[in-house]
């Protein structure tokens, strides 16, 4: 049924195809091991499965550009406010040369890209946030990122998408750290009084203040499967109840049973999910 | 004689400073403490309810208070709130929109707790969620950091107008003591971690995360609370002049502005 209501809107949409061969073409062919069941193998095949492992199932995590390019209409990305650089302000011990390694190793400037795209010729902004990046903790430049392209959003009445990974606060910033979640929040706010659409997906993991601010304001939750997602870290609450917990804790299942994620959605369906949810959602935002 | 910051830090945890509820018992008149969130239980840690900063001046209060003796520091779980804590401080929040009064919030803590139960039943939605209702409040707020202000378990009760601190509070982003153990896997490097991440009331008043320092005057603590009471009832005749659209615009600028960072391009407008 899902797939007959896909063709469908694929024929009155005309939805283009995703950039899955340029993005191919333009990544490195390097091995890698599955964290589940060792099993080796090449990025380029990796992302033809999905970035999901062909043996055992386990989702590979993925890249801030890689992500939206894998997901996004062909040639429909355009990245926004991508100049931001983090700044040592605090002068915190370690903070610059790891910044510096985090830059080298991903080739960003920071921990999420964002912008505009297009699912099915359906135009909307995003964020992904990129766990390789210091574990996507959230600084300044995170922070004024995701504000920004929000604000973007409201003065275009488009709907945004954002992919949520993170460690947490971005401690090496102290205190401003945290300011990003009320400043995001305040974006996120404004976005959604003028009607406008935010899903989220959490992606593995998804903690501390991102999962107490913007990764639980969507108006929609999708999580993706066994993703980490948690307020606390799982040793401080064993600590903190000085028992075992159970081996689901904090995955998206979990947080299902719970309540608080509306689907878990498999990679392979998720740009099918979020099509029909920008189509559901299509008259409040390109219409009025 | 300047205290260190991991001094502050102790001093902003000592057991004998004063807690949340002295401060609300103090300054309002008439109180009338009101319970739970209307969706799963009472949270102890949070004290709230309404009564008047003045003859005239009704208001709601939302206390973090870590308690005062053994028996009650464990029902408060020492002033760590759950879920419903926060679900209970926003359902006031917005009875407080509702009837127009202005919202004064004491926070002390160190921060939400971290418990399995409060997974469950979604600790970080109820702060994000709290924030997030927070800056669309169509009614003033103002939020005094009495003690520990600890991460998103503050924040969640100071997405504010105003904010104050007293002169030995800290504020912080994750404890010293988390901070040194992720950083440098080693928890006895508190003092050192306290210093890096710059917690006390003075940073945040030159990072502008506060408005004032209040000074501190235990000994004469009727006095002390006279004078926070003068400061709430003048920021609130200056806020409540304002429209809604103009008060939800302050605070929005008020938080708009937090960041350090750097541009490559100049000031590239997006198209």
């Amino acid at each position: 049924m899902a797939n007959a209501f896909t063709s469908f809107i694929k024929n009155i949409t005309g939805q283009q195809p995703t950039d899955l061969d340029s993005l191919i073409k333009h990544t490195e062919n390097v091995n890698l091991v599955c964290k589940s069941c060792k099993g080796e193998f090449s990025k380029h095949q990796l992302l033809r499965t999905n970035m999901i492992c062909p043996k055992c199932g386990k989702y590979f995590r993925m890249g801030g550009k890689e992500r939206i390019k894998w997901l996004a209409d062909k040639k429909s990305c355009e990245f926004m406010f991508d100049d931001f650089e983090s700044r040592d302000f605090l002068e915190f011990p370690g903070y610059s040369e790891k910044l510096e390694k985090s830059r080298k190793a991903t080739g960003e400037k920071d921990a999420v890209v964002v912008g505009t795209a297009k699912i099915g010729g359906r135009p909307f902004a995003f964020f992904v946030m990129d766990s390789r990046f210091m574990m996507a903790s959230m600084g300044s430049v995170l922070g004024e990122k995701i504000t920004s392209v929000f604000e973007h959003a409201t003065r275009y009445n488009l709907p945004v998408i954002g992919f949520t990974a993170s460690g947490g606060a971005r401690m090496q910033e102290g205190i401003i750290s945290l300011m990003q979640m009320a400043k995001v929040s305040g974006a996120v706010k404004r976005h959604s009084s003028a009607g406008n659409l935010y899903v989220t997906v959490l992606t593995d993991p998804t903690t501390g203040g991102c999962t107490a601010s913007f990764a639980m304001q969507g108006d929609i939750i999708l999580a993706e499967p066994k993703a980490l997602v948690g307020f606390a870290g799982r040793r401080v609450v064993e600590q903190t109840t000085k028992s075992k917990l159970p081996d689901n804790f904090q995955s998206a299942e979990f947080l299902l049973e719970h309540g608080f994620v509306d689907a878990i959605v498999p990679r392979e369906k998720l740009r099918d999910s979020l099509l029909n949810l920008l189509e559901i959602h299509a008259g409040r935002s390109d219409e009025v | 004689m300047t205290m260190t910051p991991y001094e502050k830090l102790k001093t902003a945890r000592a057991s004998t400073r004063p807690t949340g509820s002295a401060y609300v018992d103090q300054i309002f008149k008439n109180r009338m403490e009101l319970h739970g969130d209307r969706r799963y239980g009472d949270d102890a840690a949070i004290y709230s309810g309404v009564g008047f900063l003045d003859d005239n001046i009704p208001a709601t209060f939302i206390a973090i208070d870590k308690g005062t003796d053994l028996q009650s520091r464990l029902a408060k779980n020492f002033g760590c709130p759950k879920p419903e804590g926060y679900r209970k401080a926003l359902r006031l929040m917005k009875q407080a929109e509702k009837f127009r009064r202005p919202v004064i919030c004491f926070v002390d803590t160190l921060g939400a707790f971290c418990g399995a139960e409060a997974e469950e039943r979604g600790q970080g939605q109820a702060i994000a969620e709290n924030i997030l209702e927070m800056m669309g409040l169509k009614t003033p707020v103002i939020t005094i950091v009495i003690g520990e202000g600890g991460s998103g378990g503050a924040l969640g009760l100071a997405t504010a107008d105003r904010v104050y601190m007293l002169e030995n509070a800290v504020y912080s982003v994750i404890s010293p003591e988390g901070c040194a153990s992720i950083l440098w896997k080693d928890s006895n490097k508190v003092a050192d971690a306290a210093a890096c991440l710059h917690i006390t009331a003075q940073d945040m008043r030159e990072f502008k995360v506060v408005e004032g320092i209040i000074t501190e005057d235990f000994d004469h603590f009727d006095k002390m609370c006279n004078s926070i009471r003068h400061q709430i009832k003048k920021d609130i005749r200056a806020l409540s002049q304002l429209s809604d659209e103009e008060l939800l615009e302050n605070r929005y600028n008020r938080f708009r502005q937090f960041g350090y960072f750097t541009r490559t391009l100049d000031d590239e407008e997006d198209e």
